[in-house]
């Protein structure tokens, strides 16, 4: 049913989302966190800043990380002063562009679940003599689980999705950027509709049972009252 | 509420409506051309835009592969006008064409580079790690990238490169990744090279490495009853416009190359 390629595609892309999965859950939570608690007067711009990914193309994304990690692009210049190799056209950089283009999928479930635990709940436990990451481990997190869970998903299947991307920086690599989107659309453009077909409708199965683990996860009632 | 949804409507209505109404169906015509034509095809139409004002000619531009397919599928394009021979002769065997193919160019395939000098670089040198990534266009469904593979295997370097290949969706792209130097050398067109907006240098890659180029246009179902897009393939065929492709690189059918 796959070849070997559509495997490698595949295994690729589960791959690809669970790291940016995870990284986005690691820098997400305290971004979020600090969203939620503080009164800095740069909280709207970077909060701003966070959901641009949400309207904008990605195409345009696209296009402004590969000029900009090019050899002659400002990051691609302190990268090559860095001694490290190139972005574009790797796994690495897949991962990081991934990164800033699931970003609000990930940051604004958070962003919402710590706000829906209020500042109560953890004046309660300061009052108790919790310590600041105590309060955050032990009380704020177990009660924004669900949205911790939810901006798992969202950011799994964002970044199983995603396409415009990869198409401008990704250089549809086999086992390094050929991700499952990219490996449907070329199976279309040769006409090879039978493993389009197989390919989308994996896609189509993972989305869906995504939706559904974040449905049945969630539970009935949230546990604040 | 009545009446936001009455404006609503009519606003839809306006919408809908196409950007420009053409005067005529036949001054009218949309073409699927190659990505290799990137520059050429644009100036074709300029120049016989010159004695046909009132023509309108838009371009598609991708890998001929892939227009193949949207043609197939209904695409709305009179002409059709790929990289290589075969992709039009299977627009005929499907019953989707509206005429023969006829060829028009012969295309050439070159490795390019905007920082390392290619000038005396052989195909089978590309097994050096000094020249990084290189850029070919998608096998798959880009003739170029087809010939490239070709080329590579021929000159026995294929395995030896192959974890430094990337690949362009079609050929203007994988000219964009050698363009912008994300890519150290590309396997691209002459006719993109001729026309690269960037400064660099290139080799031609011998052609008896690969297929030939051998470029047709065939009309497609839709283009065969089209006064327009039968036109403007007898003027593609014209002494001047041969002339304009001749500039971009390409080679004429009975030329004598």
């Amino acid at each position: 049913m796959f070849s070997a390629q559509d495997l490698q595609a595949l295994w690729l892309t589960l791959r690809l989302a669970s790291v940016v999965t995870l990284l986005l859950l690691l820098l997400g939570c305290p971004l979020a966190w600090w969203l939620t608690h503080t009164s800095s007067r740069w909280r709207r711009p970077v909060a701003a800043l966070v959901a641009l990914p949400l309207v904008l193309p990605p195409t345009v994304l696209g296009f402004y990380l590969l000029m900009l990690w090019g050899p002659e692009g400002a990051v691609g210049r302190l990268i090559a002063a860095a001694g490290l190799s190139a972005l574009p056209f790797t796994f690495r950089g897949l991962v990081v562009a991934s990164m800033l283009y699931s970003l609000p999928f990930v940051v604004q479930p958070l962003h919402n679940a710590f706000e829906a635990v209020g500042e109560r709940p953890l004046e309660l436990a300061s009052s108790l003599g919790a310590g600041p990451w105590d309060r955050f481990f032990t009380v704020a997190l177990p009660l924004a689980w669900p949205g911790v869970i939810t901006a798992a998903v969202l950011g799994f299947a964002h970044t199983v999705g995603e396409f415009g991307v990869v198409l401008m920086i990704g250089g549809n690599i086999p086992g390094q950027t050929r991700v499952l989107s990219m490996r449907i659309y070329d199976h279309v453009q040769a006409g090879e509709y039978h493993q389009a077909n197989v390919l989308s409708l994996c896609l189509l199965v993972v989305s869906f049972a995504a939706l559904l683990a974040m449905t049945l996860l969630r539970p009935r009632r949230y546990a604040r009252d | 509420m009545k009446r936001f949804l009455i404006s609503c409507l009519l606003a839809c209505a306006a919408l809908l409506q196409p950007w420009s109404k053409a005067s005529a169906e036949d001054q009218h015509i949309t073409i699927a051309a190659a990505a290799d034509l990137h520059d050429a095809m644009d100036k074709l139409i300029a120049s016989y835009r010159r004695n046909h004002p009132g023509a309108t000619l838009e371009v598609v531009y991708g890998a001929s592969g892939m227009l193949l397919n949207q043609i197939e599928q209904g695409a709305p394009f009179e002409l059709f006008f790929s990289a290589d021979s075969s992709y039009p002769q299977q627009l005929v065997a499907h019953g989707k064409a509206g005429g023969t193919p006829v060829p028009y160019a012969m295309g050439h395939l070159v490795m390019w580079s905007a920082s390392i000098d290619m000038s005396q670089v052989k195909v089978a040198d590309l097994s050096q790690q000094r020249f990084g990534r290189i850029a070919i266009a998608n096998p798959q469904h880009a003739p170029y990238g087809k010939r490239a593979e070709q080329a590579l295997r021929a000159a026995g370097v294929w395995d030896a490169v192959q974890a430094r290949l990337v690949y362009g969706e079609n050929i203007a792209q994988t000219a964009q990744f050698a363009q912008s130097g994300n890519a150290t050398v590309g396997l691209i067109a002459e006719s993109l090279a001729k026309a690269s907006p960037v400064k660099g240098s290139y080799a031609l890659v011998p052609a008896t490495m690969h297929e030939p180029l051998k470029q047709s246009f065939v009309l497609t179902q839709r283009g065969a009853g089209n006064a327009l897009a039968k036109d403007f393939a007898s003027y593609v065929q014209s002494p001047p416009a041969r002339a304009i492709l001749a500039g971009y690189g390409f080679s004429l059918p009975g030329a004598g190359h």
